[in-house]
């Protein structure tokens, strides 16, 4: 079995514009973060399958952080296949994000390097 | 998992003192803890050099437990330096009870210091955030306690006010402590009207940044009736833990303290009915109605409803955080010794005009990390056991 390098190969596959997520061949479960085996089961029959970028708002939060930094959204979204991850949603005010919002990922660029960020879903409607 | 067993009432906290408390310039964060540490040996008239058994932890030395043995020039047997973030101590206490009851120690001293405020004006932490992380630029800890925050406000309709009970309820306990940093009045108004910081978490619901040290001796109950008048007796300690970074959290409304509350409760033979002064790690506002939740004072996402009208209060049905808390009292980065001290010095008899009257039942509880962490103590007088 090949050696897994998780971040290595996370953000590779992100700077070639593919958010991947890592998932157990025998459970067939996504996780995230990246990991050289499964949680819990310490399975290592792991490969990157590529994540659908749709999402819900599970948390969300607006930093205000000191002047010049103007403030900035972070949120945990919850994917269509189980995991949860930490971003942004980008294209509406920082405070007009809600939970259960629906959410598209898409590959940025910020200092750079590639990043998840998440816009608002055009289908939006919304699910808890 | 095998039934959980817990030496109850073998072992006993005798001493218990805090130190440098809010501001301590020129002091570093091991002169704190020796201090500290020192004035609760003073109480017992116990020398550094008896202490055999040491656990600490200071947010600037990894190796503190080896700077702090060298530091008083002690050879401890035992040197315990678990890092849970700041519910160390509690897990130290644990710890503390086990090896004294297998005979690994007969005098353990749990110590804390910190200069944070005087030395850096932040918070000192060693948490760094993990790569799919940094670059949200979350501000940490209090934006993963702002997420907790907004998750708990989406599905039970907790308001602001009710955060803001808690934040008063500190307040009120802080004046009446001479020790506690800010004691000036606080008003629902100026509470609604406080900076955010992570919304919905503004200034008001945050902990304070202070300087300050504390320290516990524990011995075996027998040596304890032989060393203080009121020693507090260990009846059920437990940790838990089911995350680090606040994202992998299973569930941000729930904690980790649901389980060890239930086998610390379990271990010590009490509910929490029973209890008649509680300790909570209050970093942020949230915290006291999270643990007031998961620790069995009240059901899942009633915590809001059940500390209004000054509940938690001086003169409310149940005190909670008597000293004034992280909110109000001292928060120099770790705070869960602290929760330890106030709730011995309630059992002692000690907390002046704090002191709540006839208390025999304490939990002490700390929080470590993002909700990360969660160490449950039940402590209790003589009349306990």
């Amino acid at each position: 079995m090949n050696t897994i390098r998780p971040e290595q190969e996370y953000f590779a596959h992100l700077a070639e514009g593919r958010f991947m997520l890592q998932r157990s061949r025998a459970s067939g479960k996504c996780f995230f973060h990246p990991r050289v085996a499964e949680p819990v089961t310490g399975a290592r029959d792991l490969e990157w399958v590529q994540a659908s970028g749709s999402g819900t708002v599970y948390a969300t939060t607006v930093v205000r952080a000191k002047s010049p930094a103007v403030p900035a959204n972070v949120v945990l979204v919850d994917l269509d296949e189980g995991p949860r991850v930490m971003s942004r949603v980008e294209g509406i005010n920082p405070d007009a994000v809600r939970i259960g919002m629906r959410v598209q990922a898409r590959i940025g660029q910020q200092d750079g390097r590639p990043i998840l960020l998440f816009d608002v879903a055009a289908d939006t409607g919304s699910q808890v | 998992m095998s039934r959980d067993k817990f030496p109850r009432g073998k072992s006993a906290i005798v001493a218990a003192a805090t130190y440098g408390m809010g501001e301590s310039p020129g002091q570093s964060s091991m002169d704190l803890a020796v201090s500290a540490s020192l004035r609760a040996l003073d109480q017992v008239g116990l020398q550094p050099a008896e202490v055999d058994g040491l656990f600490i932890g200071l947010p600037d030395d990894y190796l503190s437990g080896l700077t702090f043995a060298e530091y008083l020039g002690i050879q401890p047997r035992l040197t315990e330096n678990n890092r849970t973030g700041g519910s160390a101590f509690l897990t130290h206490a644990m710890w503390a009870a086990l090896a004294i009851e297998a005979g690994q120690c007969d005098v353990a001293l749990i110590a804390y210091g910190s200069n944070q405020r005087t030395s850096s004006g932040g918070l000192v932490s060693a948490m760094r955030p993990p790569a799919y992380e940094a670059p949200y630029k979350l501000g940490r800890p209090v934006g993963a306690y702002a997420l907790a925050t907004s998750r708990y406000m989406h599905q039970y309709g907790l308001k602001r006010e009710q955060l803001g009970e808690v934040a008063l309820a500190a307040r009120r306990w802080a004046q009446l402590n001479p020790d506690a940093f800010v004691r000036a009045p606080l008003t629902m108004e100026a509470y609604l009207q406080a900076r955010m910081v992570s919304d919905p978490i503004s200034v008001r619901d945050c902990c304070l940044v202070t300087d300050g040290a504390a320290a516990v001796v524990m011995v075996s109950a027998g040596r304890a009736k032989q060393m203080a008048k009121r020693p507090v007796y260990l009846l059920g300690a437990a940790a838990a833990t089911d995350h680090r970074d606040i994202t992998s959290m299973p569930d941000l409304t729930t904690t980790a303290a649901v389980h060890s509350g239930a086998r610390a409760f379990a271990q010590s033979g009490v509910k929490p009915s029973d209890i008649d002064v509680v300790e909570l790690y209050d970093a942020f506002t949230i915290n006291t109605l999270l643990f007031l939740e998961d620790l069995g004072f009240c059901k899942k996402g009633e915590g809001g409803a059940f500390v209004e009208g000054g509940r938690i209060a001086p003169g409310g049905a149940l005190p909670v955080n008597t000293n004034g808390g992280g909110l109000s009292c001292v928060h120099p980065g770790m705070y869960g010794l602290f929760t330890m001290v106030e709730a011995a010095q309630q059992l002692m008899g000690q907390a002046g005009e704090r002191q709540v009257k006839d208390a025999r039942l304490a939990v002490a509880h700390g929080n470590g990390g993002e909700l990360s962490s969660q160490a449950t103590l039940v402590l209790g007088t003589e009349e306990t056991l």
